[in-house]
């Protein structure tokens, strides 16, 4: 059992990582590490937004090939 | 090898018995019909012994990756797009970052020599040229803070091979944007099963953006399932609407179709990235591993046997109905992805060096992910191989060739030395619920003829064959139409840019008139292409993939050069061989391509010569088939001046490139002291993390020792 679950947790972390849906944890981790844990984070919406528009203004970030 | 341990070296020589069977068996075979086991067994017997003796070579000898250097990512790290990535994650990055299309289609369409040389090609030249392009382009990007191709080429080669570089960047994007939209007319035209579920994904994809915008912010995965789920909802809704009185409406002619797609690529361009583009990237690339990864496992399964032969008369002859030409150059060309393909050193020096954890780990993911499009590669050509001859020849040679009915095609699939009867054919077709599958060229239809058949043995049986089909189907096409948007997108800004030089506000990226006129002209040059093609007397397909060939074989020119360059400049001119090799081996193919095409007296391979013979018989008064009456003898004259002038275009761009890389080599050699580089300065690492996929006794050591975050990380 408890190799099983550790297997459902390892694909868990697979899957977030490999969409990038840790992003959000992955930055707000790397902020407090950096500037102190109670430095300003932007919320989620918005570093999501800031992120899609990164990719507008360099779509070069991001492009797969054929 | 000096150490190597006896169960080593027992486990390597069984390794390289596997591969060697395969060859064998592969090579000696004549006249029956082969399992493609022997291909899987040549192929990943032979990456096993390039990736664990070649790789580890160029890693630790030529490259000599340093594990006391900080990558990029380590030093850089802000926690968004400079970030150490696991390897194994980054793996999956780049790999889906790679593998596309291409890989699927290039190898459908060298079939048509038989599948040994194509397979040959696939294996060899990815472990000696591809891969090794890949890697090294990562690796020296990565002691560039993951600069681009161009701006490496600009700066370690110089201005002229740097602009040189970055307009062939630009022609080749043109081109390879109108083959992949050509691909997907020629699979969704008169089929209104694949033309629906692909429309579906238009208003799925506009959910997903406004789930993941407004409703829940970053959940990829959740809505990933949900926009899958009702992918193949539309999927199997596709058939319904195939079967109603709705048919009509989603029963396209090509070149209406043409049109669809060009205003679905401008619009999707012009829109922000998160509405279309961003949840369309999440439902192909989902789709992608979930097919190619079904697709190995139905081939190892199953392990069909192959009914193609293993090398045709066309391959000598170089009459071959899908591509004009003999075997060499031209299986070098239509075969690029997935043994050597230009197009990955712009996502090998882009971001995936951004995300490196370690510089040991480029063997891993550089030229680890690019033998895993290898065997990509091998299994589009394993899924050509399976299905009969006879009607993998009347779906992919051209309609002027084939005829428009059963009867005609039968005989003329007669006149190319196979047989396959009307009937025949007629049920081919009915199995997968399409009208026809006469011409159906490009490649996707025939992989997804042969992907039906394998995945029906596993899963469903003859009922299930019209299903996968257009599973297929769809899973092709929805990345193409993807890979448009996007592809528009980088011509834009790299058009943007260059125009930016002229007039300022063009630089600007929020600027919304020089958006809208760039967008349009990209649009307009690929749409151009792609209307000749589909309008094309002599089969687009035939004319115009030899130039996406050659275009990315160019790119990889380029990319090599680059490569080959920074070795010598950087004093291992005793190693440059490693890429030098592959470079003259992708310049002579390239070039003699480029030649022939240009230059040829054939008129079915060189471009002038077509043009000369049409338009003699013109000023003659004359129709020469298979062109029906003047205005397409007027069209061929046209689109033959166009591709020639190409074709000449990218041969020069080439030799400018290699010129100039020649010359900074000689003086680098010359006078070392003069030579500088950009390189950025070592910097001591204090990541600990394993070089491959399976940590050795060593590194599971020096994990331990660097303490319970580091030992959880690499035990994950």
């Amino acid at each position: 059992m408890s190799a099983l679950r550790r297997a459902g947790r390892w694909v868990r972390w697979y899957v977030r990582e490999f969409t990038d849906e840790s992003a959000y944890e992955r930055y707000v981790a790397h902020v407090r590490q950096h500037e102190g844990p109670s430095a300003p984070v932007p919320s989620r919406r918005e570093f999501e937004r800031t992120r899609a528009d990164a990719r507008e203004g360099d779509p070069r970030e991001g492009f797969r090939c054929c | 090898m000096r150490n190597a341990s006896p169960k080593s070296i027992a486990i390597w020589t069984a390794v390289a018995l596997v591969g060697a069977a395969g060859w064998a068996v592969l090579a000696l075979a004549r006249g029956e019909e082969v399992s493609a086991a022997w291909m899987v067994a040549a192929a990943l017997g032979s990456y096993a012994i390039g990736y664990r003796f070649y790789a580890r070579f160029i890693a630790t000898r030529v490259l000599k990756v340093d594990k006391t250097r900080a990558t990029p990512a380590e030093r850089l790290d802000n926690g968004i797009d400079f970030h150490p990535t696991d390897r194994r994650v980054l793996l999956g990055h780049h790999f889906a970052a790679i593998a596309g299309a291409g890989p699927l289609v290039g190898p459908v369409l060298a079939a048509q020599m038989g599948y040994l040389p194509g397979t040959i090609w696939i294996i060899v030249g990815v472990i000696f040229a591809g891969a090794v392009q890949d890697m090294v382009t990562l690796f020296f990007s990565m002691r560039r803070d993951g600069k681009s191709l161009g701006q490496m080429a600009r700066e370690e080669i110089g201005p002229v091979g740097g602009a040189a570089a970055l307009l062939a960047v630009l022609a080749i994007m043109i081109i390879l944007l109108a083959v992949l939209a050509l691909v997907v007319v020629n699979a969704l035209a008169e089929s209104p099963w694949g033309t629906f579920s692909i429309g579906m994904t238009i208003p799925i994809a506009l959910f997903m953006g406004f789930y993941l915008r407004v409703l829940r912010p970053g959940r990829v995965t959740e809505v990933s399932v949900i926009g899958i789920a009702l992918l193949l909802f539309a999927l199997v809704a596709g058939r319904w609407v195939a079967e109603s009185s709705w048919a009509e409406t989603f029963t396209l002619a090509p070149s209406t179709l043409v049109i669809w797609i060009l205003v679905y690529s401008f619009i999707a361009s012009i829109l922000p990235v998160w509405m279309l583009l961003a949840p369309r990237d999440y439902l192909s690339t989902f789709m992608k591993i979930g097919t190619i990864g079904l697709l190995a496992l139905g081939v190892i399964v199953t392990l069909p046997t192959m009914k193609m032969e293993g090398i045709t008369d066309f391959a000598g002859q170089g009459d071959g109905p899908v591509f004009a030409g003999s075997l060499f150059p031209f299986v070098f060309i239509t075969i690029a992805c997935g043994a050597l393909s230009g197009f990955h050193a712009l996502i090998s020096s882009g971001t995936t060096p951004k995300m490196m954890q370690k510089e040991t780990q480029v063997r891993m993911i550089g030229y680890g992910s690019m033998l895993m499009e290898s065997f990509v590669a091998i299994m589009a050509m394993v899924a050509a191989s399976i299905i009969d001859p006879g009607l993998y020849f009347a779906m992919n040679a051209p309609a002027g060739v084939i005829g428009d009915n059963v009867q005609a095609a039968s005989e003329a699939v007669k006149g190319l030395g196979y047989t396959i009867s009307p009937d025949q054919l007629a049920a081919a077709a009915k199995a997968v619920e399409e009208h026809s599958l006469l011409s159906r060229t490009g490649g996707a239809p025939t992989l997804a003829i042969g992907v039906s058949e394998i995945f029906s043995k596993v899963i469903g049986g003859a009922s299930m064959k019209a299903f996968w089909y257009h599973f297929a189907i769809m899973f092709e096409a929805l990345f193409i139409l993807t890979a448009l948007d996007a592809g528009t997108r980088v011509g834009r800004f790299m058009l943007q840019d260059m125009l930016g030089n002229v007039y300022k506000p063009f630089r600007r990226v929020s600027w919304w008139p020089g958006l809208l006129a760039s967008s349009a002209v990209i649009v307009a040059l690929w749409g151009y292409f792609l209307w000749v093609g589909v309008h094309e007397p002599l089969g687009g397909i035939n004319q115009l993939f030899p130039l996406f060939g050659i275009a990315n074989q160019l790119l990889a020119a380029v990319a090599l050069a680059v490569c080959t360059t920074l070795l010598v400049k950087s004093g291992r001119l005793k190693w440059a061989w490693v890429t030098a090799v592959p470079l003259a081996w992708d310049a002579v193919v390239t070039l003699t391509a480029s030649w022939q095409k240009v230059f040829s007296s054939d008129p079915k391979v060189g471009f002038f010569e077509q043009r000369s013979v049409y338009q003699e018989a013109i000023d003659a008064g004359k129709v020469l088939p298979p062109a029906k009456d003047m205005d397409d003898m007027h069209t061929v004259v046209t689109n033959s001046t166009v591709d020639g002038v190409l074709s000449a275009l990218f041969a020069v761009l080439v030799i400018v490139v290699l010129l100039d890389a020649g010359r900074t080599c000689v003086r680098a050699i010359r006078k070392p002291e003069t030579a500088t580089l950009t390189e950025v300065p070592h910097t001591e690492s204090t990541i600990v993390a394993p070089a491959g996929l399976i940590p050795t006794k060593e590194e599971k050591a020096e994990l331990a020792a660097a303490g319970p975050a580091a030992s959880e990380e690499g035990s994950r």
